[in-house]
């Protein structure tokens, strides 16, 4: 089995701009959602509280409702969670709430409603301390990650593909961002890790490119730039390809059989890997030719070499 | 001309006969045990007595047990049956605990790994299971550092009163003022009296002048950068100390209590369902209380007789023998500062040294002049129950506030007696910031639905890798089994706590590290479409594909630690395996597939064509004399 045969690199570069414009134009759509819409942000950054129960049966959630805003607690979110017999109630924080117990008063509410008995799942209560500090460390991993990539792949190749490939990738996380803002998918502590993995991984895709540029351009001198970029993407898309659709297929696998609490961590991953191969490959590429990248760049000129003879 | 030295092979097959043999313990299940462990702080449990003992009871209750295993802080008894479990355990209970309303160990009820015995002995145990996996409770305490200080300061306003009168030295007045202490004077002269004097009484505090007048002159007094991180250590190791005292009684199986940041404490209770109660343990408070030994001769034997004089108490001392101690309580445990386990400036024996504050040390000075010869007890109380910690005997008349217990000491027991006075003086005040619960029936299926998702997506990948490179590809299949071996091996070893994002970050690095060996079989179709031979291919293909899979592992591994860096919770136990996982796909990837490739063809000389799947090249119709076995489409 061969999937790709390919007689002639094929002309990406030529359609460098329709791709850059394409890009752009995604991108700020997905700014225009983020600052619109915001992000549906999980406990662990907001801080609250989330009990989560199972039923035997399907509970009426109005009755639950009822009960709990007699408790004291009128400002409760009861939803289905999964399915109809698991329940999730979110409570925000609030000042004057005494945190410590409003775990144990939510079961003990629940169970005093009529009708099936409710088993506890699990609880999770954030103080509000705790919420802003995992949001800047966030950022923190985030800029951490940044810098790590731009000053490694500047060691090993240039500059100017670090700063190609960190646009590209940045330019992923913001979409994966938009497309939670936009579909109000709930942003938590896994989704973020999920987001930090496919910024490391698809720079991945930006480095194997970027290693048949090098390679291209030491051993074929008579290319230009844009073919050299169109020689290295081309005879690198069968790998990228295949390697992304084999960790697609294990993402697929965790959307599938991995329940709820994987579900969003799977669908970043899935809204990332497919950005990715398509970031890396035809934002970061085009990046790379307008940054003015060339041949000079990575053959070493002769003239160091006389001198260092004389 | 592809092969391995020989030394190479075996290495690599060293390696993983080491994976196989640290992922076994992983197969084999959990069986139920009983876990029996010191419930007193002032209980130093000796493995080898109860170890012994356990058997003993047992054998006399007729109850078969499938092995005992000890280590420094629990016995522990594997079980054929829970139905076992459950009688051994109360029979246990009953032999070790005589009196119930006062137990001296926790005997609870756990799940061990039913590994063999051999490789429980060389430390191969299955991985460590985080709560989101086994069910539990998950609480993070901050201590009150502010709420310390405040404290601590009040404690040095007070202070500062009592030298001032000592010292002779007029003031106009002494408060506390945010985080200073303010003393006010009328004339400088004063001022410079007291600030000598304070300055010779302590080096915690750092003064400084501020007039606010001819008449207004104030020295405002601050704890030194150095004696408020000493305050907070204290603080923080006394809340650890004393939450462990206070979770033994639980009989929590494997609690964990770990110090987090510079001013939080994580308690993990793993099985524990009642968090009512648990938050209702950790919140209670011990107490110190200092009193005299009554020592009249006949008293004490009147006393075991089971006629206790009135006034006096008859409590165990630490070690065994009975002691009589008067009601009247002489100083608590508020007016202990620090406790600090160390050695006698003469004799060099092991002591322990206290701190009182000033008014602790002059009650003290005053009990302890009129007292010299006689015996005082310092008495642990919780749950309305007192132990002697230790009843030195006086042997003069201390002032100051600093007092040092020695003699008949090993350094061990100077370090527990320390420990156990700090344990009962008023820690710092504490707040639950976090609490996590998770029923049993979730943990069960967290840990399926984390199994079927890496199982199936393995499988997908290894039938289409076989599909799509034929020999290459089973070899590659192999290559990720034994990444996923090393990785899970690894995880055992390092006893690090699996959760379900970790089980995620397994499945991931799996679908991530693939690429790698798609890397080198594209490599080697590309040479092979360029004319090289076989063998050279092969060689090619490793070598040049070597470069490219270094730096994409490497950005990964940069994210990867990014968030092992900032991560905590979830993403933390995301982090450790992703990272783990890189490093030993970069092993099986590279090292362990090519071995396998060379013991394919690396002997012989002259080779047909690879089953790498069909080579295609630009210009010829079909298959390239170079394919293999699918020539076909």
């Amino acid at each position: 089995m061969e999937f790709f045969r390919i007689k002639k690199d094929i002309p990406f570069m030529r359609h460098a701009l329709v791709f850059n414009v394409i890009s752009l134009v995604t991108f700020l759509l997905a700014v225009f959602f983020l600052a619109t819409r915001g992000l549906h942000l999980s406990v662990e950054f907001t801080g609250g509280t989330l009990v989560e129960v199972t039923y035997a049966e399907a509970p009426q959630l109005e009755p639950i409702r009822e009960a709990l805003a007699a408790q004291g607690y009128p400002d409760a979110q009861v939803q289905n969670f999964g399915s109809a017999r698991d329940l999730l109630v979110r409570l925000p924080n609030r000042d004057d709430l005494d945190t410590t117990g409003v775990s144990e008063k939510v079961m003990s509410t629940l169970k005093g409603v009529a009708g099936p008995v409710p088993e506890l799942r699990r609880v999770e209560f954030v103080g509000p301390q705790v919420g802003k500090e995992l949001a800047s460390d966030g950022a923190m991993a985030l800029l951490l990650v940044i810098v790590g990539i731009v000053v490694y792949l500047a060691l090993r190749f240039e500059w100017r593909f670090a700063v190609s490939a960190i646009i590209a990738n940045l330019h992923d996380v913001i979409i994966i961002l938009g497309f939670f803002a936009f579909f109000q998918w709930e942003f938590s502590l896994a989704v973020l890790a999920a987001v930090l993995a496919v910024l490391g991984y698809s720079v991945n895709e930006s480095v194997v490119v970027f290693d048949r540029v090098r390679e291209t351009f030491k051993k074929k001198r008579n290319l230009t730039t844009p073919q050299v970029l169109d020689h290295a993407i081309t005879s690198t898309i069968s790998r990228t390809i295949i390697t992304h659709g084999s960790t697609q297929v294990m993402v697929l696998s965790m959307l599938l059989f991995g329940g709820e609490t994987l579900h969003y961590f799977a669908m970043a991953l899935t809204i990332g890997i497919c950005f990715g191969i398509y970031s890396s490959v035809l934002v970061a590429s085009p990046l790379v030719m307008w940054l003015g990248a060339s041949r000079e760049q990575f053959v070493k000129p002769k003239k160091e070499k006389e001198e260092a003879v004389v | 001309m592809n092969r391995y030295p020989l030394w190479k092979n075996l290495l690599i097959g060293l390696v993983l006969l080491w994976g196989l043999i640290y992922t076994l313990p992983n197969f084999y299940g959990e069986v139920p045990a009983v876990q029996v462990s010191s419930a007193k702080a002032t209980l130093k449990l000796e493995p080898a007595a109860v170890t012994d003992r356990v058997a003993g009871v047992l054998k006399e209750a007729g109850i078969e047990h499938a092995g005992i295993f000890s280590d420094t802080n629990s016995v522990r008894a594997r079980f054929a049956s829970t139905d076992l479990q459950l009688r051994a355990k109360d029979a246990i209970e009953r032999a070790l605990n005589p009196n119930a309303q006062d137990p001296s160990y926790v005997v609870a009820l756990n799940l061990l790994s039913a590994s063999p015995a051999w490789l429980t002995s060389i430390h191969a145990l299955p991985m460590y299971l985080g709560l989101d996996l086994r069910g539990g409770v998950h609480f993070l305490l901050q201590v009150d550092m502010p709420g310390a200080l405040t404290k601590r300061l009040d404690a040095t306003t007070g202070d500062l009163r009592t030298l001032m009168r000592d010292k002779s030295v007029r003031h106009a007045g002494i408060t506390r003022e945010g985080s200073t202490v303010v003393v006010r004077f009328r004339d400088a002269e004063q001022r410079e009296a007291a600030r000598r004097a304070i300055q010779g009484a302590t080096a915690d505090l750092q003064l400084a002048d501020r007039d606010d007048g001819v008449e207004d002159l104030k020295l405002v007094a601050t704890l030194t950068a150095q004696a408020q991180q000493t305050m907070r250590d204290f603080a923080i190791k006394q809340n650890i100390s004393t939450l462990h005292n206070r979770i033994n009684e639980l009989g929590v199986a494997e609690p964990v209590i770990q110090q987090q940041g510079a001013d939080r404490i994580v308690v993990q209770l793993p099985g524990v369902q009642d968090v009512a109660k648990a938050k209702d343990i950790l919140g209670r408070t011990a107490t110190l209380e200092v009193r005299m030994v009554d020592d009249t001769p006949g008293l004490l034997e009147q006393a075991l007789a089971g006629n206790v004089p009135f006034g006096t108490e008859l409590y165990n001392e630490r070690g065994g023998s009975p002691l009589l101690v008067k009601k009247q309580v002489v100083l608590t445990g508020d007016r202990l500062t620090d406790a600090q386990p160390g050695f006698d400036g003469q004799t060099n024996e092991p002591a322990v040294h206290l701190t009182l504050d000033a008014a602790g040390a002059r009650i003290f000075r005053d009990v302890t002049r009129e007292s010299i010869g006689k015996r005082m007890a310092i008495l642990l109380i919780e749950k309305g129950k007192g132990e002697v910690v230790t009843a030195p005997v006086i042997r003069s008349e201390i002032g100051g506030g600093r007092v040092q217990i020695s003699g008949r000491m090993t350094t061990t027991e100077a370090n527990d007696v320390a420990l156990l006075l700090r344990a009962g003086s008023l820690a710092a005040p504490m707040e639950i910031i976090e609490e996590r619960t998770v029923g049993p029936s979730l943990g069960a299926e967290n840990i399926a639905k984390g199994f079927h998702s890496t199982l199936w997506g393995f499988v997908a990948i290894a039938v289409f890798m076989t599909a799509y490179y034929m020999l290459f590809g089973l070899v590659s299949s192999v290559a990720l089994a034994a990444n996923l071996l090393l990785l899970v091996a690894l995880l055992s070893l390092l006893q690090a706590t699996l959760t379900l994002p970790g089980i995620a970050a397994m499945a991931l690095t799996l679908g991530m590290a693939i690429d790698a060996n798609v890397l080198i079989n594209e490599r080697i179709r590309e040479e092979l479409r360029n004319g090289a031979t076989p063998q050279a291919a092969i060689a090619a293909g490793y070598d040049r594909a070597f470069d490219t899979i270094l730096d994409s592992n490497i950005t990964t591994l940069i994210a990867g630690v990014a968030l092992l860096v900032f991560g905590s919770g979830p993403v933390r136990g995301f982090a450790v395996v992703h990272c783990l996982g890189i490093l030993t796909s970069m092993f099986s990837a590279i090292l362990v597939s090519r071995m396998l490739i060379n013991f394919v063809y690396g002997r012989r000389r002259k080779i047909e064509s690879l089953a790498i799947g069909q080579v295609w090249k630009p210009g010829t119709q079909a298959g390239s004399p170079a394919a293999g076995k699918s020539g076909g489409n």
